[in-house]
């Protein structure tokens, strides 16, 4: 049985404009100790999957409209609420893009990581506080002991992220999701901060699910990966064949677009026409149809199921590509 | 050897810090120190460095949005710094900006003809009919269809909206463009379709472009040199392929093994270097890079290191260690991380 598993979510958000077709049929897999990653570009629905497994979709205007979320085979959306903290805190956790939003901006790091300590473990101040300490020394921070007394405004956008990695790991969650962890921050301090992700897994045997916009991220990160477009989920495959031998036009497009190293401007990019469709009112038939090179009359008509196009592989198009990349 | 279009020479901004009841000042952000460099006619320069470190202000110096507190800026053999506010409105027509975040550089009550014939207007450049012509001459150049020019800018995708950004900068013709991060805020899938645009562009109108950007990828296809900054400085400037094959300051290397790879395949070779950018308003003592330096050696600390030529591939570089450590900076660098 999976770690976690997501079958068919749809979510849809009421608003002034109309309904927003966030996420439309959404099906994925965590297994344990393993690193899934989500890719896709802005506004296709990655965070609102994200939400929807923490049960933290806003209702309204948020509306979790079909489909399943099973935690070892146990259907979270029919959790009671008050299992709910000890859900969010000890078998799953969530990181954000921005971790100024997601730390209490009037506690010190002291205060805020003993809370969580002291929720979890029945431990006196002295004790939760050694803890802390330990949990500082865990993700990297020089000088913890002079860091416990800083409010979060005084630390770095890479400090601020590993300080919510540490309160994520206090209590030994089965699953860290990480909504683009490192999004706002520069380059070397991404690396260092997936990184350090990474070695943590290792060290906790914990399943990571890694959210990105960023194809480079998932190629230094994942296991498994599954490819958003407009709501739904276009690839899903392990992180070797998805590169290699990737068999969904936008995947295929995505990744050619990028330029290639040692590769000048003499030569144009290939791009992808158009852009990112609206979810107030999603194309007909696949979603990518307007802007696909492979696209036939019947793409316009009719929706593409996500199917097996090899072993541990799926696909969702009518006519998926056979070569190599 | 005809002099560069753009010379820019000890350039140095300074903002003060205030604060307490007084607003005394306090301090000084060195936001760009003693950089020099030039650029040639119809040559694209990448500038890249991480957040902070000085891009944006180094560009909006050079179009004089913002005044040096020293340096001398020459553009076309004419110094800028040196022009009287009447002569440099007219020379400012030749240097153009493109800005990072096309939803707020466009003025959302303007349609986008009135956008684009903005410029026209405040140089009072040709007749009414004349610029109404040159405006739909200027969208169909960017890929705009001519109908569109009476809709509002919240009608665009960011991708669109940056072609409205890009015909308005064009619109005086200018010679030079400093582009600041001008694709970062598209979606990937349309970034490709903006970076041929500029290229496709910069052929037709012979453009000298300032590429900003901290996307290395991005910097390698579109420069023919590129610069690397870091806490205000120029440490590394050289040809392309020079930058990524052969790197000679160890701040450049760590920022080609930061960028994430391509192939997962690639994975796990580089390690992170270690800590984190110092402040701008109390830069380190000696080479501001020595504190996450893997090569640092005491002098390091004591000298600021001159951007000076390498003595075997001749691009300059600043690192008083940058001719023996070469070698060593052509694979990727594996040292421990802080954590
Ligand atoms: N108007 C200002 N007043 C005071 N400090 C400033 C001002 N503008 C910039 N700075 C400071 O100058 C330094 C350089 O900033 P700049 O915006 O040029 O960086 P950048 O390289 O463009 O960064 P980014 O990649 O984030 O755009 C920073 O420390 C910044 O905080
Ligand atoms: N609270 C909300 N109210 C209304 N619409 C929302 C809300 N949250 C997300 N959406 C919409 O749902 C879609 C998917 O959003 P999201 O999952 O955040 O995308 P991303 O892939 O960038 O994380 C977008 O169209 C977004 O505007
Ligand atoms: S279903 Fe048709 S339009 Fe959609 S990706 Fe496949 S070929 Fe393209
Ligand atoms: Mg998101
Ligand atoms: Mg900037």
């Amino acid at each position: 049985m999976a770690l976690l598993e997501v079958r068919g979510l749809k979510v849809h958000f009421h608003t002034e404009t109309g309904v927003n077709q966030a996420v439309d049929d959404v099906s994925l897999t965590v297994e344990e100790g393993r690193t899934l990653g989500i890719v896709g570009e802005s506004g296709c629905g990655k965070s609102v999957t994200a939400l929807s497994i923490m049960r933290l979709v806003p209702d309204p205007p948020g509306r979790i409209i079909a489909g399943q979320i099973l935690w070892n085979g146990r259907d979270v959306m029919k959790l009671p609420v008050h299992d709910l903290p000890e859900f969010r805190g000890r078998e799953v956790a969530m990181i954000f893009q921005d971790p100024m939003t997601s730390l209490n901006p009037v506690f010190t790091i002291e205060r805020l990581l003993c809370e969580v300590i002291r929720k979890r473990f029945r431990v006196g101040k002295a004790e939760a506080r050694k803890r802390a300490l330990e949990a500082l020394n865990t993700v990297g921070i020089p000088d913890a002991e002079s860091r416990l007394g800083n409010y979060p405004h005084e630390l770095s956008g890479g400090m601020k992220q590993r300080i919510l990695i540490a309160m994520a790991l206090l209590c030994e969650p089965k699953l860290l999701i990480a909504d683009e962890p490192t999004t706002a921050l520069d380059v070397t301090i991404q690396k260092q901060i997936l990184y350090l992700m990474k070695n943590l897994q290792q060290k906790n045997n914990m399943a990571l699910m890694l959210i990105t916009h960023d194809i480079g991220v998932i190629a230094e990160t994942c296991d498994e990966v599954a490819v958003m477009y407009a709501g739904r989920i276009v690839e899903r495959t392990d992180v070797y064949t998805l590169f290699s031998h990737n068999r969904h036009p936008y995947t295929r497009s995505l990744l050619t677009s990028i330029p290639k190293r040692g590769l000048g401007k003499e030569v144009p990019l290939p791009t992808i026409e158009g852009s990112v469709p609206s979810l107030f009112n999603p194309p007909k038939g696949c979603r990518f149809a307007p802007r696909c090179f492979r696209r036939q009359e019947r793409c316009l008509l009719e929706d593409p199921q996500l199917l097996p196009v090899a072993e541990n592989h799926v696909t969702a198009c009518h006519f998926p590509l056979e070569d190599a990349v | 050897m005809t002099a560069p279009l753009l010379d820019v020479r000890n350039l140095v901004k300074r903002y003060p810090v205030r604060g307490g009841v007084f607003a005394r000042k306090r301090g000084e952000v060195h936001a760009v120190e003693d950089v020099s460099f030039f650029i040639e006619k119809g040559e694209t320069l990448g500038l890249v460095g991480e957040s902070g470190c000085g891009k944006s202000t180094l560009g909006r110096a050079i179009i004089r949005l913002e005044d040096a507190t020293s340096g001398s800026i020459t553009f076309d053999g004419e110094d800028l710094l040196a022009l009287p506010s009447r002569e440099l409105f007219d020379r400012r027509r030749h240097l153009q900006m493109i800005f990072q975040d096309p939803y707020s550089s466009l003025n959302p009550r303007m349609t986008v003809g009135e956008i684009v014939r903005e410029p026209l207007i405040i140089h009072r450049s040709g007749s009414r009919r004349e610029q109404h012509e040159e405006v739909s001459a200027l969208l169909e150049k960017v890929g705009m269809k001519a109908e569109m020019i009476d809709r509002y800018p919240h009608e665009f995708s960011g991708g669109q909206r940056q072609r409205i950004g890009i015909a308005r900068a064009l619109a005086l013709k200018p010679s030079f463009i400093i582009a600041d991060e001008p694709i970062s805020a598209l979606d990937v899938s349309v970034q490709a379709q903006v970076l041929n645009l500029m290229v496709s562009l910069q052929r037709e109108l012979n453009l000298t472009y300032l590429f900003i950007s901290h996307d290395l990828t991005v910097v390698e296809y579109i420069s023919d040199r590129i610069a690397v900054m870091y806490l205000g400085r120029i440490v590394e400037i050289g040809p392309t392929h020079v930058i990524f094959n052969s790197p000679a300051h160890p701040y450049t290397r760590s920022l080609i093994d930061a960028a994430p790879v391509r192939d997962p395949r690639l994975r796990g070779i580089a390690e992170p270097i270690r800590g984190e950018t110092p402040s701008p308003i109390n830069p380190p003592p000696g080479c501001t890079f020595h504190p996450r330096c893997p090569f640092a050696i005491p002098r390091c600390r004591e000298v600021v290191p001159p951007l000076e030529s390498h003595e075997t591939s001749g691009h300059r570089v600043a690192c008083i260690r940058k001719d023996e450590i070469v070698g060593e900076l052509k694979r990727p660098m594996a040292v421990s991380a802080s954590d």
